[in-house]
């Protein structure tokens, strides 16, 4: 869509300015009701039956023991599944309750309600579940070689994505190869899984929960309920965080059945164990690369293979694999590419999305690669990346000439003039070294090294799917003030859209009381907040709307005014002639009117990828970010200390620059983790680290001061020439980090994230 | 609906483990009292029992300081004690730190740092950022970093979580608050 009209952009607490969060005030009271704070009267609370075992045949589930337990008012298994015993993102593969087969330790067997949380947990504890266990398939390569036993119909390959881009068999003088492995990462938000189901007189459900997309929730807790859309009704409760974890469904459809079933509220939480079984997490990933280069290190080809492992069900694992391919080659102008990745299925824990969504695993690989180029070139990494950077009108792998600014070699150019921090000097105090004060040594085996790294991601929905989001604006006067409302099913995880909302409406509108309504499937789908592209897609639609009604309001003012309408515009509360000035307050103007528009609005559409050559113009935005990093590594005891992550990213426009600040700060530090800390260890299929004691994220200690440049290079295609923000922070940091290890100690470091024996090789 | 619990669940049934216990305390600043398993925990005490959900459970293992509340002036992990050992103490959460309907300062702060994202941490960064002023150890960034590293936020909004406690020390609290 392309707006002729002019914007007031420089309205109070508009676009490009940072008013304090709506929501704000609540947070900090602790007023704010996430949805594990939600109560019911006369709730009863939902717990899970998990599958201990990664892989096996169920022989037989006995409930007796459990129903028999005073205070259990219902034991259910998947016989109680009214509709579809099947769910998934992209393929309806998962069950709600496993049926005969169990494919990942954590996988729900049965569902219990009972009148408190421990006597849930008790009942649980005595349902009698009959297990043949078989051996698990872990191996992504031998799921691709067609190896192993079929976990699902059709094989163990969930998705193949080729490449063929310029010549196959070209040669070049410069080729480095490598095989790099990224760990299985975890969305590790700090609100666990929760909502409250309240069963409703029409028969149907209500359903407040903390989730990414509320109708494609509704869309399968319908199919498996067996019920029609309208008494399946879904609410946003508080969210603490998501990160992509809340994607597919976790306590939704089973609290749902649990309420249905007793006819009363039924309350679901997961401890943080369950949390790490509950929801999926980033694809772990084996990647080999081959790039060819002249001798002044201009690419020639590269070549990928990429394995991704999906775990047992398939969740985003096809659009996951897309992103990996598209991305393979990086943010590079490449004549020659042959990639393919293959997304597979394996009794690991299911993967799907979090944050960077398959342009992370990429990144580390041909980031890793371009480090190396630069060896084999003699050439600074800077300038092995500057004679290779793509920019607008570049060709990609995937044969889409990108359309708006691709300002690599400015991020890079900005990076490398940031200054520098001080050498440590001087007696070291403790806290400075890594580890902090519970370093043994005095110092003496620290050793810097400085890293770069670049990333592309991909904004908004790929492939062809039919992105939308809906949204509605109201204009009236309340109380003697003109007064917005702004409706949308997008939602808020934190990353402060009701803010950027209110904004968007104080800009077209000029109108500063905003409310913004519940965010609930009353209205038409915002789509997922994923992908970076709230701020573009309900962002879009929510100015689409407001424009709407401007248009409309500006109609109302000439015929009051009996003045020519072209001339007139709304701002600052008053509607205003070009010629004339002011001419009457708005609040005058709307008397008892009321204008309500509900739009539905799209990107440009994408095209699906040619099956054989990858070839189609897949992606609708792209983004950029460029990090550097200074790390200090101990390597006798094999500790380190990120000193410093600077950062430089193009948003392509601010709408406000304090939350964009914040995204770029909170990626950087999800990279962060996945370069030194964060993995998910599993041990043929069985997790062996579900605890913040085992599975550590970044503390406010570990976080290094960032030095941040954002860049505003308008997309004349996106509102206001926006370009997502969330995700390429996460991206390019990873291998940043990684870089400035293998500078400081020489190691290859293949493998994220880096752990003290990768350091110390023992 | 609604988020505050009008009447306690039931305790569970048939566990011959089960031993009550009452447990009087002061709860930001109004005497409470609380008759629970032996093995409650003051955090599930605030939140199920008596409705105080502002203090969060984020790992219910002392990992993560979403529970951080006040014991007689001190920060503890509200999951890590018991609701028992609270008898006849003085416990403040996040929704007692207001007076007369004035946030305190730090949550004003965090608001205007814009100290958070989702917003799941910090009832319990506040609760630790009060009480390091109080420790005297909000002197100097690396303080305060050192210090508040028991408070996980995964959103990562760190710089703004010290910002916001440099702009109150500076300001010098407010010690009526304090």
């Amino acid at each position: 869509m392309t707006t002729t009209e002019s914007t007031d952009v420089t309205a109070a607490q508009g676009i490009g300015t940072s008013p304090v969060r709506p929501d704000g005030t609540m947070k900090v009271r602790g007023e704010f009701a996430y949805s594990s704070d939600l109560w019911h009267e006369d709730m009863l609370w939902g717990a899970t039956l998990r599958s201990p075992h990664p892989y096996a045949h169920i022989t037989g589930i006995d409930i007796s023991a459990a129903l028999a337990l005073p205070g259990v008012y219902a034991v259910l298994t998947h016989t109680d599944v009214p509709g579809v015993n099947r769910y998934g993102l992209e393929h309806p593969d998962q069950p709600v309750l496993a049926e005969d087969v169990v494919r990942y330790q954590g996988e729900p067997v049965a569902i219990v309600a009972a009148d408190h949380p421990e006597t849930a947990r008790r009942a649980v504890a005595k349902i009698d579940v009959g297990y043949e266990v078989l051996e698990p398939v872990t191996d992504s390569e031998a799921a691709v070689a067609g190896e192993g036993p079929e976990l699902h119909p059709g094989g163990n390959v969930v998705r193949h994505v080729p490449i063929r881009f310029g010549e196959q068999d070209v040669t070049a003088d410069v080729v480095v190869t490598g095989r790099y492995e990224v760990g299985m990462q975890d969305q590790a938000f700090l609100g666990p899984e929760s909502g409250l189901a309240v069963p409703a007189e029409d028969g149907g459900v209500d359903l407040f929960v903390a989730t990414q997309w509320l109708h494609v929730d509704q869309q399968q807790i319908v199919a498996a309920l067996g019920l029609p859309k309208d008494k399946v009704r879904l609410t946003l409760g508080g969210v603490g965080g998501a990160f992509g974890g809340r994607e597919d469904l976790s306590i939704q459809v089973h609290a749902c059945l649990l309420a249905l079933h007793t006819g009363k509220p039924v309350k679901m939480v997961y401890n943080r164990e369950e949390s790490f079984y509950g929801h999926v997490h980033r694809h772990p990933a084996t990647l080999y690369y081959e790039h060819g280069a002249d001798r002044d290190g201009r690419l020639v080809y590269v070549r990928a293979r990429m394995y991704l492992d999906g775990g047992a069900y398939a969740s985003t694992t096809g659009a996951v694999s897309g992103n990996a391919a598209t991305l393979g080659v990086g943010p590079y102008s490449v004549p020659n590419v042959t990639i393919d990745c293959w997304g597979t299925y394996s009794n690991n824990p299911p993967c799907g999305a979090m944050r960077g969504f398959g342009a992370v695993q990429a990144a580390f690989a041909y980031e890793s690669q371009m480090d190396r180029l630069a060896r084999a070139c003699g050439l600074d990494p800077v300038e092995v990346r500057l004679r290779n950077a793509m920019s607008e009108g570049t060709r990609l792998p995937t044969g889409q000439v990108v359309d708006s600014a691709a300002p690599v070699d400015e991020l890079l150019t900005r990076l490398r003039a940031m200054p520098l921090p001080a050498d440590r000097s001087g007696e070291p105090d403790l806290r400075h070294l890594p580890g902090g004060v519970s370093n043994t040594t005095h110092g003496e085996g620290v050793v810097r090294g400085v890293g770069y790294a670049v990333g592309i991601k991909n904004i908004c929905f790929s492939e062809g799917f039919d992105d939308y989001s809906t949204a509605r604006v109201r204009l009236e006067a309340l109380g003697g003030e003109p007064a917005a409302t702004v409706q949308t099913a997008a939602c808020e995880v934190g990353q402060g859209l009701v803010t950027i909302l209110q904004q968007i409406i104080r800009t077209e509108l000029g109108v500063e009381q905003v409310t913004t309504l519940p965010m609930d499937t009353s209205i038409g789908s915002a789509g997922s907040s994923s992908a970076s592209r709230q701020s573009y897609m309900t962002g879009g639609a929510v100015r689409a709307a407001a424009l709407e009604v401007r248009a409309a309001l500006v109609e109302h003012a000439a015929r009051i005014l009996g003045h020519d309408r072209g001339d007139l515009s709304v701002g600052g509360g008053k509607v205003v002639s070009r010629t004339d000035g002011v001419l009457a307050d708005l609040v005058d103007v709307l008397g008892d009117a009321a204008f309500d528009r509900t739009v539905e609005w799209r990107h440009r559409p994408t095209e699906s990828l040619d099956p054989e050559t990858g070839q189609g113009n897949a992606h609708v935005q792209y983004g950029f970010a460029a990090h550097r990093a200074v790390v200090d590594v101990d390597t006798e005891l094999g500790l380190l200390k990120v000193v410093a992550l600077d950062c430089v990213q193009d948003v392509g426009k601010a709408l406000n620059p304090q939350a964009v600040l914040g995204q770029i700060q909170g990626g950087s530090a999800q990279g962060l983790g996945l370069a030194v800390m964060e993995e998910i260890q599993t041990e043929g299929g069985v997790i062996r680290n579900p605890s913040f004691t085992d599975y550590l994220i970044p503390t406010v200690l570990d976080m290094p001061p960032m030095r941040i440049e954002v860049l505003e290079l308008a997309d004349p295609h996106a509102p206001y020439g926006l370009r997502g923000v969330g995700e390429p922070p996460t991206i390019s940091s990873t291998p940043a980090i990684v870089a400035a290890i293998r500078a400081a100690t020489g190691l290859a470091l293949d493998r994220v994230p880096v752990r003290p024996e990768h350091l110390t090789g023992t | 609906m609604t988020s505050t619990p009008d009447v306690p669940p039931a305790p569970p049934q048939s566990d011959p483990g089960a031993a009550e216990i009452t447990t009087a305390f002061t709860v930001n600043g109004t005497p409470r009292t609380v008759g629970a398993d032996t093995r409650v925990t003051l955090l599930d005490a605030l939140r199920d029992r008596l409705g105080l959900t502002g203090t969060k459970k984020g790992c219910d293992q002392g990992a993560c300081g979403a529970c951080t509340v006040h014991v007689d002036g001190r920060r503890v992990l509200a999951c890590l004690m018991l609701a028992a050992q609270c008898d006849g103490r003085e416990v403040t959460t996040i929704e007692g730190l207001s007076r007369e309907g004035r946030p305190h300062p730090m949550q004003d702060a965090f608001v205007r740092h814009d100290g958070f994202q989702c917003g799941y941490c910090t009832p319990g960064q506040i609760m630790s950022a009060v009480a390091l002023l109080r420790e005297g150890r909000a002197g100097t960034d690396e303080d305060i970093r050192e210090f508040m590293s028991g408070n996980l936020c995964r959103c990562a909004a760190y710089p703004n979580v010290v910002a916001a406690i440099k702009d109150v020390a500076r300001e010098g609290g407010d010690h009526a608050h304090l």
